[in-house]
């Protein structure tokens, strides 16, 4: 079982590991725990050893991209003579992730010395990590955890007495679920309307306050320190599918199951095990219908395609959908899918942030058209318009808030268009009605 | 204590709001709160960087951002007026308007959707007295309002009133959490 | 300068070279293929948003934002292709939505880019079975005026005040199909060039108060002009109805306005309509003026003049060829005119371009011609001069300063009071009524074009002055504005090599111009 619980026996805390240990918050007990000791030998290293080390270790972005987080780092060139930043992207907003918020508020020290290492191997010597607004508790303890950093010459001028200078600031967003894109987030950290960018020009080249930067998750970060510790080959080799996926992986749970928290498992690991064994399956007298596995923006499983799934990059992908950001969000035969969508659409609908016509309009228009069939209200050519509205929200926009809108959309039609078609037929839904125990 | 600069768990003066709204504005930026600001400006190479925590100090002092705080902090940051409204009215968690004190936000997205938010928002809008979404109740101590997903899907349904964070809220447990809060 | 790189590449089936850099929505225009697009200005920061613009690039994977895309060597580009014209089809469904589709009662209608590309590549029909978004209009202070309802958020008038003016007076409000351009309570969009906002707002969301309601689009007659209300020049379009001037708006020229033009000059176009005209020729009989033939009253006017030591009272208004003409006329004697002054309102975001403190349009031109700028307009004027005014209101001129004169002799559109002591009134067009050129503060000669009628039986400046001219037994023998400037350019060093076919429409400096100043090229919102 995964946090708030005891770890399962088949999972892997590496980063999880003091979930649940409130001594692990200070900058003691981080220590007592091994903390810092891999920004020590960071900062012992030239910085294209270190970038060279997360790229033999097959680390890749844990936010939702999985883009390789050594060959993001080697973008940044040395010697450009402008100063570097790094953004360390706490912005966790999509629906059904939750794994930074563990991670921040039970490890703010991890996620420090993962940033005072990530700057130093991108020759930056600030970063900021900016955390959603919502995220009171995980600001908190970061916020402690920085300013202890500080008192303890971790951070500052003179970064642990090796005469570098490295800064780590904390700072709150407003409540804008867009500012987790890259690039609508260093807008939003320049004091503006979190707007994605166009690219190019890249972040690497032009981003924050128009200087090359760098933006990672979480997770992304925290996970550096564990592999410059024990090496990029102890990395890899805990994956099941090494080499394509390498490392562990939180994955948040949520939704209709038994025990939702956050775990951490190797990749490659079996998702019929995980959602049964290690989550304790639908709850009590339910059936599992389908997944949204990777947040809300991918495309959604049946239980068959969830079932024959093997967790990682590329076997979500095997299986019709995304890994994304590692949320995943159960739903049981008590639940309505045209609902699920429906609200999935309002979400994006409320979070767009009205620069591209597909999206402003595209999402508002769905999610009218979503919640009508929903109340009985629809038309079958209803689902040609949704199918048509979709295909233009989808590679057309800037970013992808619009194709994510698109998405569970068209694969809740493909896969469950029974249902949409009972409501619209004059059938109101009716869920499977809970076996008695 | 001196409040966090980034601000984290202590929360905002919504009880203030009616002194706020009524009298002359007081200007919020001066001697503590002014020293804040500057500390939080030498961690930006651009004063507009600061528009963001500039506006949080704003709403922790006043419970909300009221036009004469956007004048303000514009004329801090040289910004326009406008420019900063652009920028608030972006940000849901920014307050254009007082609100009770205690601002009480649901999480209703899908996750916690189909764990059964909606009810837990029926309980609060009749326990409070509300009655309706984002109105504040006569005795001018709850507004409820429907949040989009505050990133806890697992602790469904999570709750926030003003700066706490509630887990697994249920709307049995709701009378019990709004008699706490009084 | 290192040489530009040039690129090579395809478009609809054009072979194309622009330079490196260039993007492929400019790339097309230079081979006469225009891609529709909203929220792209060539005066403005690219914002990319409106994502009308897509066009499908062989090999890429999606399809390009025209406007965002710099050209590649080799790449082929197919702007009509099935699937950029669904995805622009698209596009316009969806800007259509929330549209209230109320063209009948709406300004831009006619000029109205999401009418025009909606009946070129748009559906026929809306798939839109919701209810539409309302909010009510606005009035924004200045000219401006937004209809929420209309408005595709282009963000061009946002960029607009952001990136040129350097007053960032407009937002985006709000996010998501809730949001809408906003201003901050009690902050009026006043700044004084803030009316290119509703020119550059491509439908009818952003409308000037001055026009609204005031004709349809498709009603107005177009004229290319010079706006004549300050010395820079800027280069506009007059616009028409029934003989009225009703509207003036800027005409594109990179090296004076760019695409704009300031709020004074643009509002200020009534003159040009005035009702109070002298229609016809006037000589003086029995203390009171009376209407004549234009013969007998050139004649009158050459012979109070031939002969005579002659001061001319000269309007900045006037063009090149009147005041040359009139230098003719007044061989041996002299000339000065003055000019109203206004605070200097310079448009931060574009080189030298400013609503310039001298509110005339050839102040430049007239002193290049040998009149004399003053305060006092009439202390050239000697004991027994005979005085001629031409286009000068002579207000506020004391008349015991006229009386030094030995007659008077008016040209003008307008009766001045003074008229009454004149001998012979010449009435002429103004200066929306004639063709000419004038000069600008860098000496930029720049041609208007006629762009209504004028009334009675006035006549062209040029002409009259050319009448006067011949009558008084000088050589003249003019049948167009354009033979006076050949005459002008031949005589004058200055205007030496320039003809009204090399001035062309965007206008050309003078010999001895200076080289900086507005003849650079203009960079708006260049990073």
């Amino acid at each position: 079982m995964g946090y708030p619980n005891q770890p399962h026996q088949r999972e892997t805390p590496v980063l999880s590991r003091y979930f649940g240990d409130a001594e692990a918050r200070s900058l003691e007990g981080w220590r007592k725990r091994g903390g810092y000791k891999a920004l020590e030998k960071a900062l012992g290293m030239a910085p294209a050893d270190i970038v060279n080390v997360v790229k033999e270790s097959g680390l890749r972005g844990r936010g939702g991209a999985g883009f390789p987080t050594g060959i993001k780092w080697s973008f940044m060139k040395p010697g450009d003579g402008k100063p570097h930043y790094l953004c360390c992207n706490a912005d966790e907003s999509e629906p059904g992730t939750f794994k930074d918020r563990e991670l921040m508020r039970w490890t703010p020290h991890a996620l420090v010395e993962g940033c005072a290492i990530g700057a130093y191997a991108i020759g930056a010597e600030t970063a900021y990590v900016y955390i959603r607004g919502e995220f009171t508790e995980p600001l908190y303890w970061m916020e402690q955890a920085v300013k202890e950093a500080y008192a303890a010459g971790i951070l500052g001028k003179n970064a642990m007495g090796t005469g570098k200078r490295i800064d780590v600031h904390v700072h709150k967003g407003a409540g804008a679920y867009i500012c987790g894109e890259e690039t609508a987030l260093m807008n939003s950290l320049e004091g503006r309307r979190g707007n994605p960018r166009i690219k190019p020009p890249f972040p690497a080249v032009s981003g924050v306050f128009g200087m090359p930067t760098t933006i990672n998750n979480v997770e992304t970060l925290i996970a550096a320190a564990p592999i410059l510790m024990n090496g990029a080959d102890w990395y890899k080799k805990m994956s099941l599918s090494n080499p394509k996926s390498t490392g562990t992986k939180l994955f948040s749970v949520c939704g209709n199951v038994q025990r939702p928290g956050t775990y951490e498992v190797v990749m490659g690991f079996p998702f019929k095990e995980f959602l049964y064994d290690l989550c304790g399956g639908p709850p009590h007298g339910r059936k599992f219908k389908a997944v949204i596995p990777g947040g809300a923006s991918v495309p959604i499983q049946t239980l068959e395609e969830a079932e024959a799934t093997l967790m990682d990059y590329e076997g979500f992908v095997a299986q019709g959908s995304m890994l994304g950001s590692g949320g995943v969000i159960v739903i049981d035969d008590g639940q309505s899918m045209v609902s699920v969508i429906a609200r999935i659409a309002r979400f994006f609908a409320h979070e767009s942030c009205a620069q591209c016509t597909q999206c402003r309009e595209g999402t508002a228009w769905t999610t009218k058209i979503m919640e009508r069939i929903r109340d009985g209200q629809g038309t079958i050519e209803d689902l040609d318009t949704l199918l048509d509205i979709a295909e233009q929200m989808t590679g057309k926009t800037i970013c992808v808030l619009s194709d994510s809108c698109a998405v569970p959309v068209v694969s809740g039609i493909q896969k469950f268009r029974n249902e949409f078609e009972a409501l619209i037929q004059g059938r109101r839904f009716h869920p499977v009605i809970a076996a008695v125990a | 204590m001196t409040p966090d600069l980034v601000g984290g768990l202590e929360s905002p003066d919504y009880a203030s709001h009616d002194r706020a709204a009524h009298d002359p504005y007081v200007p919020v930026f001066t001697g503590d709160v002014k020293r804040q600001l500057d500390e939080l400006l030498a961690r930006y190479p651009t004063k507009m960087a600061t528009l963001l925590p500039a506006l949080w100090i704003v709403q922790r002092e006043r419970g909300w951002v009221s036009e004469e705080g956007m004048v303000e902090v514009a004329d801090l940051l040289e910004l326009t007026p406008a420019y900063v409204k652009g920028v608030v009215t972006f940000y849901t968690m920014y307050h254009q308007h007082p609100v009770g004190k205690y601002f009480i936000q649901v999480c209703t997205t899908s996750p916690c959707g189909i764990c059964g938010a909606e009810d837990v928002v029926k309980a609060f809008l009749r326990h409070t007295n509300t009655g309706e979404l984002g109105v504040t109740s006569p005795d001018g101590r709850f507004t409820v309002i429907e949040v989009e997903c505050l990133g806890a899907c697992g602790f469904a349904t999570p709750v926030m009133v003003n700066e706490e964070f509630i887990e697994s809220v249920t709307p049995e447990k709701v009378p019990d959490l709004l008699a706490r809060l009084a | 300068m290192a040489e530009t790189k040039m690129v090579n590449l395809t478009i609809e089936g054009r072979a194309v070279s622009v330079p490196d850099g260039t993007t492929i929505l400019e790339a097309a225009k230079t081979v006469g293929v225009l891609i529709p697009h909203y929220c792209y200005h060539p005066g403005l920061p690219v914002a990319g948003v409106c994502r009308m613009c897509l066009v499908e690039v062989e090999k890429a994977p999606k399809l390009a934002p025209s406007c965002a895309t710099t050209v590649v060597e080799g790449q082929v580009v197919h702007v009509y292709s099935d699937k950029s014209l669904d995805a622009r089809k698209g596009v316009l469904e969806m800007l259509l939505i929330n549209h209230p589709l109320d063209c009948p009662i709406c300004d831009q209608s006619g000029e109205c880019e999401l009418q025009d590309y909606t009946y070129q590549e748009g559906r026929e029909d809306s798939r839109y079975r919701e209810p539409k978004r309302f909010n009510p209009a606005e009035d924004f202070g200045g000219d401006v005026i937004y209809v929420p309802n209309r408005c595709i958020l282009c963000t061009r008038c946002v960029r607009f005040m952001d990136d040129v003016a350097h007053d960032s007076m407009l937002n985006v409000s709000e996010r998501g199909d809730r949001a809408l351009i906003g201003k901050f309570e009690g902050k009026d969009l006043t700044h004084p060039w803030a009316s290119n906002v509703v020119d550059l707002c491509p439908v009818g969301a952003l409308l000037s108060k001055d026009f609204l309601n005031k004709a349809r689009a498709w009603e107005l007659d177009r004229t290319a002009s010079i706006c004549p209300n300050c010395t820079q020049g800027c280069n506009v379009i007059m616009e028409t109805r029934e003989n009225q001037l009703v509207r003036m708006r800027p005409r594109p020229n990179e090296n004076v306005n760019a695409f704009f033009m300031c709020d004074w000059g643009r509002l200020n176009y009534r003159w040009m309509n005035e009702k109070n005209r002298v229609e016809q020729p006037m000589v003086g009989r029995a203390r009171a003026l009376a209407a004549t033939t234009w013969e007998i009253a050139i004649t009158a006017a050459a012979r109070a003049l031939n002969g005579k030591k002659v001061f001319v009272a000269a309007s900045p208004m006037l063009s090149n060829e009147a005041l040359f003409l009139l230098t003719q006329i007044m061989e041996g004697g002299s000339g000065a005119f003055r000019v109203t002054e206004g605070d200097e309102a310079p448009l931060p975001g574009v080189k030298d371009l400013a609503l310039r403190r001298e509110r005339a349009a050839n102040v430049y031109g007239a002193e290049a011609l040998g009149f004399n700028k003053t305060r006092d307009l009439l202390a050239g004027l000697k004991q027994g001069d005979v005085l001629l005014v031409a286009g000068e209101d002579l207000e506020g001129i004391d008349a015991a300063v006229i009386a030094r004169a030995s007659e008077v002799i008016v040209i003008s559109s307008v009766l001045p009071e003074v008229a009454s002591k004149a001998s012979v009134v010449l009435p002429i067009a103004n200066f929306s009524e004639e063709e000419g050129t004038v000069t600008n503060l860098r000496g930029r000669v720049q041609r208007f074009t006629q762009a209504k009628q004028a009334p009675g039986d006035t006549r062209p400046s040029w002409l009259v002055l050319g009448d006067l001219l011949g009558a008084m037994g000088k050589q003249s023998n003019f049948f167009l504005p354009s033979e006076v400037f050949a005459s002008l350019a031949s005589s004058n060093k200055a205007f030496a090599g320039l003809s009204y076919d090399s001035i062309g429409f965007k206008g050309l400096p003078l010999a001895n111009a200076p080289a900086t100043g507005t003849n650079a090229p203009i960079a708006v919102g260049a990073a």
